[in-house]
């Protein structure tokens, strides 16, 4: 029975170690299915690691299995005292030259990764009009929602990340209440967003995200940072550079939006009562905001990072953001009817840059 | 005084309990403590996993979820594996190295009690307010931010357990150091008293971090300082840091022992001595210094910096290396064996392959860009449940089955002992086995819920039944050790036939004195040798017959133990907190909280005050009565009827 099982075991661990390289997961946020060059490398480490592990799983398992059929018991003779060998320099030698040497296979590449992915210096390069020359964005952690400011384009906005694909776009992260974690599966390894420390690096777009499922690729907070850490997600809008700065040019078109309190839409000015003192509408600002910027509002795809994007569950989490993300800091902090709330959600699908 | 269980009533047996000095009765309370909090953890693994089997399930809430996650790391580690292993190192290192008891049994005492006290402080949390909810690594942004008494709880209940831990490791380096009875040379040790004093060693060297940094945690939570606070200058990296330099031993702390487990069970169920001995010595002692060199791998992400991460990630990884050196020579001590598969040998076969993946997930995390894409997914909980649970719980079960007839002249049934293991560890791989590649798809871990159509559902589904399997394999092995009870006693010496180290060389029940003369230790599987020269009696003597000397109980461990138990209390409803002044948690007045304290504080400083003043040399146990010992366990040893003598 135990022979039966092992072999099963070994053999289903191949087809299964196939079969989920091949093609596994979600285009949107699989590592396995990497949309960037930082990703590729890493999925390029993860297959040497796994073939060469996968190696010594076998050459291990053969050899356990082979000692444990010819050795069994029931074969060698029960009164039998084998011989008492106490070791054997030669084999110790052997089992200590050889992972050495493919510990060493491996530390190469990933020696040379981890000084490039590191390398951040481009970030300070500028132009001869003085421009920085590489996209950077700051990325804020907050429970539980993520802010995304292009400090050199002067705009910011919130839970959706718009990059341009095919060059490397430069992050500096940090978190402003708890520690939280900042990772795109799909396009590459994650960093902390720490609070005490801003920390730096890049990813690559090589994709646009249209064709995904949603149209974009999937963000997640990686570190436990409290309730609601499950629901802290976010998304990334990859664009061609001509529609990127498309947006950019539309976001800063919103300079010195607002919404009125004397408006004639309920939405409208509810808002401006009730939200306007958290929610910026204008996609021109700096960071340090308490509430999400709201200005891009009407093409996101998800409601608070992860509910569907309709005026229903808009107005739900208007009513009730406690019971959808327990522990975030907007709950309590202001005071609408549903009715109200049903026309906030109407007033902010109106809020777009791209339609 | 005879140790045949006499009828006694049941208070004077509580007593006996609650006072003993004696290893093997503290060796029961560990393994009875151990199994009480692995079992609850046990629970709170099982309803993390029913609650993660279908997408956006309500089963419990988020904030439950993380409670859940929290005490399930954290007892797991120091309340059920830490006390597990040590119910074996008290149980069988005093015997394998010829010793009547530690070397500090007052001190084995308190570190019992600390420990057990510091648990149930722990656990009184779910009905005080909520259990502590920032993950057993309680970094310092979101463990300061943390409502309540939550983390409170955490800090001190670790604080208390954590010294119990120290004490015990302190104790265990002097007993191997210098209990050993004439002829047992170091390399002579068995491999699990080996792996004890590295393991104890290595507890000495990495408990110390933990409690500075628990104790900075206690005066940021408890009293408004603000150590770990940024706002206030302080740096939650540090936190991390003294978190880690104690939490990476920690793991190997706790691996050490359970292969010396194996070391020892392979080579009796393969009839053949331990191939390579002094290499896995070698190797053991390489992974225990390694161990404190690669602390930061844990922090890869947190942004230390390329030099950093390189240089951690080389270190990571050369740890392999002695780690497959043991893995090797265990199957070349099966090579030219004569395999017997029995339960504890089945733990043994089943635990090489598991951690081995378990292992070679690890050097993939060393890899540090590649660990950028792993850490904190569910890859990483996938490998971590693979070395422990494949690495150590497999060895807790095994060496359960192997060393029962010691611990309680019983053995545990086999078929069901066998039927067990089938159920647990195929529960374990489907469990695990796919959670690594959740981890690849894109999965963080410690997610108290995550939505359909991510490409995660069938697998947690499966993970979840998983679950459920081992749960039922944890059951039965309860159900083994009740049924033992009823057993018929061994009453004999070397139960599984094959036994090569010294425990297996006295006959069962033990006297309370282990050896009635100290054996002299001629080689390296000192029983094995003597067998193999038709010595009946197992072992030759470094010694006449004579008087013992040994210590007496106290219930002064206990005392001291409450102490700390009581003054906790008062440091957590202390008023200064940052908590408290928000309102956030429930506070008593300055007086009663410094009034707990110095109250719990004097209780254990006037119980160790009594212990310094009244010198306690224990007592003789004289030749005459120990002639009348042994013949009261000769005669129940052969009429199963105890002696009327005393």
């Amino acid at each position: 029975m135990m022979k039966g099982l092992k072999k099963w075991r070994l053999f289903s661990l191949l087809a299964v170690m196939t079969v989920f390289l091949a093609a596994c997961g979600e285009e949107q946020l699989s590592t396995l299915k990497p949309a960037g060059a930082v990703g590729k490398e890493q999925l390029d480490l993860l297959l040497l690691t796994t073939s060469i592990m996968t190696v010594v799983v076998i050459v291990v398992s053969v050899i356990y299995l082979l000692a444990f059929v010819k050795f069994r018991r029931s074969r060698v003779g029960e009164n039998v005292i084998p011989k008492q060998v106490e070791g054997s320099h030669t084999l110790e030698v052997i089992w200590t030259v050889i992972p050495i040497i493919l510990l060493i296979i491996i530390s190469v590449p990933v020696l040379t990764a981890t000084y490039k992915f590191a390398d951040v210096a481009a970030m300070e390069e500028v132009d001869e009009n003085g421009e920085k020359t590489a996209l950077t964005v700051n990325v804020t952690a907050k429970l539980y929602w993520w802010e995304f400011e292009y400090p050199n384009q002067g705009i910011i906005t919130a839970q959706e990340l718009v990059v341009p694909t095919g060059e490397k776009v430069y992050f500096n992260l940090k978190a402003a209440d708890v520690k939280h974690s900042f990772w795109i599966p799909a396009v590459g390894g994650k960093m902390d967003t720490n609070v005490d420390n801003l920390n730096k690096f890049y990813l690559e777009f090589d994709k646009t995200s249209k064709d995904l499922k949603d149209g974009v690729f999937y963000g997640k907070c990686a570190e436990l940072c409290g309730p609601s850490h499950a629901l802290m997600d976010f998304k990334v809008k990859a664009l061609d550079r001509p529609e990127f700065d498309a947006w950019v040019a539309s976001m800063k078109a919103t300079e010195g939006k607002t919404a009125s309190a004397e408006s004639t839409d309920l939405g409208e000015a509810t808002f401006a009562n009730s939200c306007l003192g958290c929610h910026a509408v204008s996609g021109v600002g700096v960071a340090g905001s308490y509430g999400p910027n709201l200005a891009a509002f009407g093409d996101r795809n998800r409601v608070a990072g992860f509910l569907d994007h309709t005026v229903e569950d808009t107005a739900a989490w208007i009513n009730d953001p406690e019971y959808y993300k327990p522990g975030n800091l907007m709950t309590g902090k202001y005071n609408v009817t549903p009715e109200e709330a049903q026309a906030i959600a109407e007033y902010l699908m109106t809020l777009s840059v791209e339609k | 005084m005879s140790s045949v269980a006499q009828k006694k009533g049941f208070g004077a047996q509580v007593w006996d309990y609650l006072t003993t000095v004696d290893h093997k009765k503290i060796a029961i309370m560990y393994l009875a403590a151990g199994t009480l909090f692995f079992a609850i953890a046990g629970l709170e693994a099982l309803f993390m996993r029913f609650q993660l089997m279908f997408p956006e399930s309500t089963f419990v809430s988020a904030g439950t979820f993380n409670q859940l996650l929290t005490m399930h790391g954290t007892t797991m580690l120091f309340l059920a594996a830490t006390p597990l292993l040590f119910a074996f190192m008290n149980a069988i290192v005093p015997l394998q190295i010829g010793a009547r008891d530690v070397a500090f049994p007052f001190l084995n005492s308190l570190g019992f009690w600390l420990f057990f006290l510091g648990a149930v402080f722990l656990h009184l949390s779910f009905f005080m307010g909520g259990a502590p909810d920032a993950g057993w690594t309680s970094y310092a942004s979101l463990s300061l931010y943390s409502p309540g008494h939550g983390i409170d709880f955490y800090v001190l209940g670790l604080q208390i357990s954590g010294a119990g831990t120290l004490i015990s490791g302190i104790n265990f380096i002097v007993t191997i150091i210098t209990m050993r009875a004439p002829g047992m040379t170091f390399m002579r040790m068995p491999l699990f008293t080996w792996t004890s004093l590295v393991s104890s060693t290595l507890i000495l060297f990495a408990f110390p971090p933990l409690t500075v940094g628990l104790f900075l945690m206690l005066v940021d939570r408890m009293f408004g300082a603000n150590f770990f606070d940024h706002t206030m200058g302080g740096n939650t990296i540090i936190w991390e840091h003294l978190f880690w330099i104690f939490g990476h031993p920690e793991v190997y702390i706790l691996v050490l022992p359970a292969f010396g487990l194996f070391s020892e069970i392979i080579p009796v169920f393969a009839r053949k001595r331990l191939f390579g001995y002094s290499s896995m010595v070698f190797a053991t002692i390489l992974i225990g210094f390694l161990g404190f060199m690669v602390w930061a791998h844990h922090m890869f992400t947190t942004g230390l910096g390329a030099t950093a991460n390189a240089i951690f990630a080389v270190a990571t990884m050369t740890i392999a290396v002695p780690t497959g050196m043991k893995v090797f020579n265990w199957i070349l001590t099966i090579w030219g064996g004569s395999i017997k598969v029995t339960v504890p040998m089945l733990y043994a076969l089943g635990f090489i392959p598991s951690f081995v993946a378990g292992g070679v997930t690890g050097v993939m995390q060393a890899a540090a860009p590649l660990d950028y894409q792993l850490h904190d997914s569910y890859f990483i909980v996938a490998h971590f449940h693979y070395v422990i649970v494949g690495g150590i719980v497999t060895a807790l079960f095994g060496a359960a089955h192997f060393y029962w007839p010691i611990m309680f002249n019983r053995a545990l049934n086999e078929k069901l002992g066998v039927l067990t293991f089938w159920i647990f560890f195929i529960g374990f791989h489907l469990t695990f086995f796919l959670q690594h590649f959740l981890g690849l798809m894109g999965m963080p871990r410690r997610v108290f819920t995550y939505m359909g159509d991510q490409g995660w559902d069938l697998f947690n589904l499966i993970s979840t039944i998983g679950a459920a399997m081992m749960g039922v394999g944890v059951i039965l092995l309860v159900l083994n050790v009740l049924i033992s009870i009823k057993s018929e006693p061994l009453n004999r010496r070397d139960y599984w036939g094959d036994g090569r180290s010294l425990e297996w060389a006295l006959e069962t029940p033990l006297p309370f004195y282990n050896f009635k003369q100290t054996p002299l230790v001629r080689g390296y599987d000192p029983y094995w040798i003597e067998k193999q020269e038709g010595n009946k009696e197992g072992m030759v003597y470094a010694e006449p017959v004579g008087d013992i000397h040994m210590p007496n109980n106290s219930i002064l461990p206990l005392i001291m133990s409450i102490g700390t138990f009581i003054a906790a209390f008062g440091a957590l409803y202390s008023p200064w907190g940052d908590q408290a002044i928000a309102g956030t948690a429930d506070s008593v007045s300055p007086g009663l909280s410094v009034g707990l304290i110095v109250l719990g504080l004097g209780i254990t400083v006037g119980a160790m005050i009594a212990r310094s003043l009244k010198d306690d040399l224990g007592y003789h146990v004289h030749v005459a009565e120990i002639e009348a010992i042994e013949k009261d366990l000769a005669q129940y040893r052969a009429t199963g009827k105890k002696g009327g003598n005393k």
